[in-house]
C-alpha cells in the first residue's frame, strides 16, 4: 500500500492510472487461450483463438514474391549494396519510393476512384501510433471526440491514454443494423455540449471494427456535412479497406469529399498494412490528412514512430509491383469471402444469425437469444461459458462499448481451414445441445451453475508476465518453442 | 481548430540546429558533382564501419527469415507484434549492452522495453515519470532534439543545469542545487535529472565523481536519474565508460529506493550506425515503469523484420567483438584527424574520448562575446566556408563561441576538404582582423538572416530533418 502510494507520487499519473484500458475483464479470454492454446495435433481440445483480428490467409503469395525478388531485401546478396544507404536513412519524410508505393496502393484499394498524394503520406508506429498522433494534432487534453459504438477496444488507449482526450460514444442500434444516423450524432454532440465537453471531432473505423460493415455513400455524406456544419474534424480509420470481399465496394472518405463542397482541412485518414496485407509485425502506420498544418505537425511527430527503413525499402518494392498487388487483392478477397461464408452459413444452419457484412476479418454474431438476461452481466456469463466450455476465445460486445448486450465479435482469418472446421463444429454442437436438452428456463439455470465454477473473475488483475493484451497470439513468447529462432538467435 | 501542440513552435524545430540541416540540403557537398557544396558536419552519424556489417550480411544471407527449403519464419515475423519484443532480440541486446560496459554489469531482458529509436524511448520514459507541467533538470550543453523529445507532447519543462568551460563543463553539485532552486522559484516540481553519458555534444564520458554527485543528489531530492547512454559504444579512449548502473551498484545501492529511480535509454543508432532501423530501448529496475512503458511501446514498436535481422547479427559474438574494436579504432583515428586539423588552424577542442563529434572552441573568432556574434560566425561558416556545424546556442550552452563538429559521417577525403576549408578560413580571419571583417561583410547578411521572421520562414518549409 505504502509502496503503491509512493509510486503514485513518484511516477506520472499516466503511468499509474488505468486509462490504458488493459485491465478490463476482456483480457481474461486471452489468458484462457494462453493457458490452453488449440493445436490440431498436440492439443485438439484447447481454446481456439477467435479474438484476434489478423489476416493470415495470403502469406503464400507474399513469400513467393519475396523469394522471386531478392533485391527487395537489404539482407540478400542481391540487395546488400543498398544496406548502408537504407540503414542510415532516418528522414522523417520517409523514402520517396515508399510513399509513392503506399499512395498508389491506397488508391488501388479505393477502387482507383481517387489519387492519393505521396507528399501527404506521413508514417507512424502502426495505426496505433497514427491514431494517437492525429489526436495530439487535433485536440488538447480534456477535449473530446465522438466515436460511434461499437468501436475497437484499443481506442480507449490509443485515443485517450497519453493525450488526455475524452471519448463520447455515439450509440448505434441493431434495429437499423448499427448504422450511424445523423440524429444519433446530433444527440451525442448536444449532450456533450450541455456537459461543457468540448467536442473536437468524430473518429470512426470504416470498414467497421467490430461490425465488418462499410459505410454507404449517404451516411458518409451526412458525416461530412455534420462535421462541416459544426466545424469539427472527421478522422476515418480505413485500415480494413482492402478486406472488403463482396459488394457493395469500399468507398474512401477521400472519394466522398471529391464531390462535396466542404472544408477539407477537417478531413483525415488513418491507414496501415497490418490488416490488408497481414503485416502487423512490420509496424506500418500512415496518417493522411487533407490539412497541410496537420501533415506538417504529424510528420514532426512521426519521429516518435518512424517505419524501419529496412521495412520501407522492402514494401516500396513490393507495393509498386502492380501485377503482384492486383493478384494479391483479388485473391485475398476471394479467400476472405470463402471463410466468411463457411462460418456465417454454418451458424445460420443452427439458428445463429450474424450482422450482414462484407468486410473486416471478423463477423458480428447475434447471441441475444441465448442470454439468460439481456444485460452486460448476462453477456459476460455467456462469454465465460463459451471460453471454458466451447473453448473459443471470442470477444464480447461490451468490450467494444456496444449498447446492446448479446453480440460477439468472431475473427475468422487468423487460422487454417482445419481449425475453422473444428471451431464451427464446436459452436454448432454447443447451440444444438442447448436446444435439445433445455427449455429456456433450464438453459439459463445450467449456465448459471456453470458460470459459478469458473476459476477467474472480472475483478482479478491479469498476470503481466503472461499477457501481452495488445495482441495475444500464438506468437507471444509463451507460444514459441524454446528452439524457435524467434526465441534463440542462430549464430 | 488544431491542438495547441500543433499550432505552436514547441516542437523546437525552429532552432539554428535544424536550419543548418535545411541549408545543407539545398547544396550538399559531393566530391565529384558538387565540390563547392556544404559539407555536413552537423549530423552525429556513424558511417565508419558499414563494411563490417555488410560483410556479415554477405556471409549470412538468410537473415531475412526466409529459407528456400526448410523452415521459414517470415510468417511468424510478419505477425509478431507482441510489445514484449522478440525474445531472441532482447536476449542479444542485454548481452551486447553488458559487453559495451566491459561486462561489469549484467542486464535482465525482462527489464528492457523496446521503442522506435531513442527519440521514442526518451519521450515514453518522460510520460511515465512526470506529469504535465513538472520539470526535468538537464545539464547544458545538451542535444537540441531534447526540446522536442522530452517536452513537446509530454508538457514537461526543462530546467537547465549550467555547466561551464572553466572546469571542462563537468557537472557540479553546486550547479545541480542552483538549478533545483531555480525550479522551485518558478514553482516547478522537479521529477528527475537527465544526463547523456557519453555527452552529446561534449564527446566526453562522465567521471565516477560526477556520477556519484548525481546519485547523491537524486537520493537527497527523491528524484529520478535518466541516463541516455546512446553513445556508450563510441568510447574510443581513456578513461573509459562508466554506466550509471555500475556507479550505483558500486555504492551498494541495489536494494535501496534510488535503485528503482535509475533508468537507462539506449539505441543502436550511434554504436552500430543504424539510425534508419529505429531501434531504441529503455532499461529500468522499476516494475511499474517497465509495465507502463511496455504498454506505451505500442505507439512505436520495432519492426519485427528488423528485430530478427539484428538478433542474428548480435548473436554472432565474434562479429560484435570485432566490430566494437574496429569501430572504436576508426573513431579514434578520425577524431585525431579532426583535432589536429583544427589545431593547425589555431582552433582548440575540448578533450574528449567518445562520441561522433568534437566540442570546438571558437571563442577567439567571435567579434564579441555574445550569442549574436556566435550566430554570425555560424552563418559565415555555413554559407561562406560551406560547413554545417552546430552552434552552442542550439545546445543551450551558456557561453557563446562553442560549436559541435561531427566527424564520423563522411569519407576520409571529405574530412580533408573540410580541414582545408577551416584552415583557409582561420588564416583569412586572422589576416583581415576578425571583428572588422565581420562588421563589414556581415551587416547585410545580419539584417537578412538574424531576424526571427527568416528563421520562421525557413522552418515552415517541408525540408527539415531531425538528427542528433
Amino acid at each position: 500500500m505504502e509502496f503503491t502510494r509512493k509510486n503514485g507520487q513518484l511516477l506520472s499519473r499516466i503511468a499509474t492510472n488505468d486509462r490504458h484500458g488493459e485491465n478490463s475483464p476482456y483480457f481474461d479470454g486471452w489468458k484462457a487461450y494462453n493457458k490452453d492454446p488449440f493445436h490440431p495435433a498436440q492439443n485438439p481440445d484447447g481454446v481456439i483463438q477467435m479474438g484476434l483480428a489478423e489476416n493470415q490467409l495470403c502469406f503464400d503469395l507474399i513469400k513467393k514474391w519475396i523469394l522471386e525478388n531478392p533485391d527487395a531485401s537489404i539482407c540478400t546478396a542481391e540487395g546488400v549494396d543498398k544496406f548502408k544507404d537504407i540503414a542510415i536513412y532516418q528522414d522523417y519524410h520517409g523514402l520517396k519510393e515508399f510513399r509513392e508505393a503506399v499512395a498508389k496502393f491506397m488508391g488501388r484499394v479505393g477502387g482507383n476512384r481517387v489519387t492519393f498524394d505521396p507528399n501527404r503520406i506521413v508514417m507512424s508506429g502502426g495505426a496505433t501510433g497514427a491514431n494517437e498522433t492525429v489526436v495530439f494534432c487535433l485536440a488538447n487534453p480534456g477535449d473530446a471526440f465522438l466515436v460511434p459504438s461499437p468501436y475497437y477496444a484499443g481506442f480507449a488507449r490509443d485515443l485517450r491514454w497519453r493525450t488526455g482526450l475524452e471519448i463520447v460514444p455515439v450509440d448505434c442500434k441493431s434495429s437499423n443494423n448499427f448504422r450511424i444516423t445523423r440524429a444519433a450524432l446530433e444527440e451525442a454532440y448536444e449532450k456533450a455540449q450541455r456537459s461543457n465537453i468540448n467536442v473536437k471531432g468524430v473518429i470512426l473505423t470504416n470498414p467497421s471494427n467490430p461490425l465488418g460493415t462499410i459505410l454507404d455513400r449517404e451516411t458518409m455524406r451526412s458525416l461530412v456535412s455534420f462535421v462541416d456544419e459544426k466545424n469539427i474534424h472527421l478522422v476515418c480509420d480505413e485500415i480494413y479497406a482492402a478486406t472488403v470481399f463482396s459488394s457493395p465496394r469500399f468507398i474512401s472518405i477521400a472519394e466522398i469529399i471529391q464531390d462535396m463542397d466542404c472544408n477539407r482541412d477537417l478531413i483525415h485518414i488513418v491507414y496501415s498494412l497490418s490488416k490488408d496485407m497481414g503485416f502487423p509485425g512490420f509496424r506500418v502506420g500512415i496518417v493522411y490528412s487533407f490539412n497541410d498544418a496537420v501533415v506538417h505537425c504529424a510528420r514532426k511527430m512521426s519521429s516518435f514512430g518512424l517505419v524501419s527503413s529496412q521495412t520501407q525499402y522492402l514494401l516500396a518494392s513490393m507495393l509498386s509491383d502492380e501485377e503482384f498487388v492486383g493478384n494479391f487483392l483479388r485473391e485475398s478477397s476471394k479467400r476472405l469471402a470463402r471463410r466468411h461464408c463457411v462460418f456465417t452459413k454454418g451458424l445460420e444452419q443452427v439458428g445463429i444469425s450474424c450482422l450482414k457484412s462484407n468486410g473486416g476479418l471478423f463477423f458480428w454474431m447475434d447471441m441475444r437469444p441465448l442470454l439468460k438476461e439481456q444485460t452486460v452481466q448476462g453477456e459476460l456469463e455467456l462469454w465465460r461459458v463459451i471460453i471454458s466450455e466451447v473453448k473459443l476465445n471470442v470477444s464480447p460486445g461490451s468490450s467494444f462499448q456496444c449498447s446492446e448486450p448479446g453480440w460477439f465479435r468472431v475473427c475468422f482469418a487468423n487460422m487454417d481451414d482445419e481449425t475453422v472446421a473444428v471451431a464451427l463444429e464446436r459452436i454448432r454442437a454447443f447451440v444444438l445441445k442447448g436446444k435439445e436438452e433445455d427449455t429456456p428456463d433450464q438453459k439459463s439455470k445450467r449456465w448459471h451453475k456453470k458460470s459459478l465454477r469458473l476459476s477467474f473473475s472480472s475483478s482479478r488483475l491479469y498476470d503481466e508476465s503472461l499477457m501481452s493484451p495488445r495482441m495475444l497470439s500464438p506468437h507471444s513468447p509463451l507460444m514459441l518453442s524454446p528452439h524457435s529462432p524467434l526465441v534463440r538467435a542462430r549464430t | 481548430m488544431l491542438s495547441t501542440m500543433a499550432s505552436s513552435n514547441s516542437h523546437g524545430q525552429d532552432s539554428s540546429y535544424f536550419l543548418g540541416l535545411q541549408v545543407y540540403e539545398k547544396s550538399p557537398f559531393d566530391e565529384v558533382v558538387n565540390p563547392t557544396g556544404i559539407i555536413q558536419m552537423g549530423l552525429a552519424e556513424n558511417q565508419l564501419s558499414f563494411d563490417l556489417v555488410e560483410s556479415w550480411l554477405r556471409k549470412n544471407p538468410d537473415a531475412m527469415g526466409l529459407k528456400k527449403d526448410g523452415e521459414s519464419v517470415f510468417r511468424e515475423l510478419a505477425l509478431f507484434q507482441d510489445y514484449h519484443g522478440l525474445p531472441a532480440f532482447k536476449n542479444e541486446l542485454v548481452e551486447y549492452m553488458a559487453k559495451i560496459r566491459g561486462n561489469k554489469v549484467k542486464f535482465d531482458p525482462k527489464n528492457l522495453v523496446l521503442a522506435a529509436g531513442a527519440t521514442s524511448a526518451n519521450e515514453t520514459l518522460i510520460f511515465c515519470l512526470a506529469n504535465r507541467g513538472e520539470a526535468l533538470l538537464l545539464p547544458t550543453p545538451y542535444y537540441p532534439g531534447f526540446d522536442r523529445d522530452l517536452k513537446w507532447r509530454t508538457g514537461v519543462e526543462i530546467v537547465p543545469v549550467h555547466c561551464s568551460s572553466s572546469n571542462g563543463f563537468r557537472i557540479t553539485r553546486l550547479a545541480l542545487e542552483e538549478a533545483y532552486e531555480r525550479a522551485q522559484k518558478l514553482h516547478l516540481k522537479v521529477k528527475g535529472v537527465l544526463i547523456t553519458n557519453p555527452s552529446n555534444p561534449l564527446g566526453t564520458t562522465m567521471t565516477r565523481d560526477e556520477l556519484n554527485q548525481l546519485i547523491t543528489f537524486a537520493i537527497a531530492k527523491n528524484i529520478h536519474v535518466i541516463s541516455d547512454e546512446v553513445f556508450s559504444g563510441t568510447v574510443f579512449d581513456f578513461p573509459g565508460f562508466i554506466s550509471i548502473i555500475e556507479a550505483a551498484r558500486d555504492r551498494n545501492l541495489e536494494n535501496t529506493d534510488v535503485w528503482s529511480r535509475i533508468h537507462i535509454v539506449y539505441s543502436l543508432s550511434k554504436d552500430l550506425g543504424l539510425p534508419g532501423f529505429r531501434v531504441g530501448m529503455i532499461y529500468s529496475n522499476n516494475e511499474t515503469v517497465i509495465s507502463s512503458a511496455t504498454k506505451m511501446s505500442s505507439f512505436g514498436l520495432v519492426s519485427s523484420q528488423t528485430q530478427y535481422l539484428l538478433s542474428n547479427m548480435l548473436a554472432n559474438k565474434k562479429f560484435t567483438s570485432k566490430y566494437m574494436k574496429e569501430n572504436q579504432k576508426r573513431l579514434k583515428r578520425r577524431k585525431e584527424m579532426l583535432v589536429s586539423g583544427l589545431k593547425k588552424a589555431g582552433i582548440e577542442c575540448l578533450k574528449g574520448n567518445a562520441g561522433l563529434f568534437c566540442w570546438v572552441d571558437m571563442r577567439h573568432l567571435l567579434s564579441s562575446n555574445i550569442f549574436e556574434a556566435e550566430t554570425e560566425l555560424w552563418k559565415k561558416i555555413l554559407c561562406e566556408v560551406g560547413l554545417n556545424i552546430s552552434p552552442g546556442a542550439s545546445c543551450h550552452c551558456t557561453e557563446p563561441g562553442w560549436f559541435r563538429v561531427c566527424f564520423a559521417n563522411m569519407s576520409h577525403q571529405t574530412l580533408q576538404v573540410a580541414m582545408q576549408r577551416i584552415k583557409d578560413f582561420a588564416e583569412r580571419s586572422s589576416c583581415s582582423g576578425i571583428g572588422k571583417s565581420y562588421q563589414q561583410n556581415m551587416s547585410s547578411f545580419r539584417r537578412k538572416l538574424l531576424t526571427s521572421n527568416w528563421v520562421r520562414k525557413l522552418s515552415s518549409s517541408d525540408r527539415d530533418e531531425q538528427e542528433r
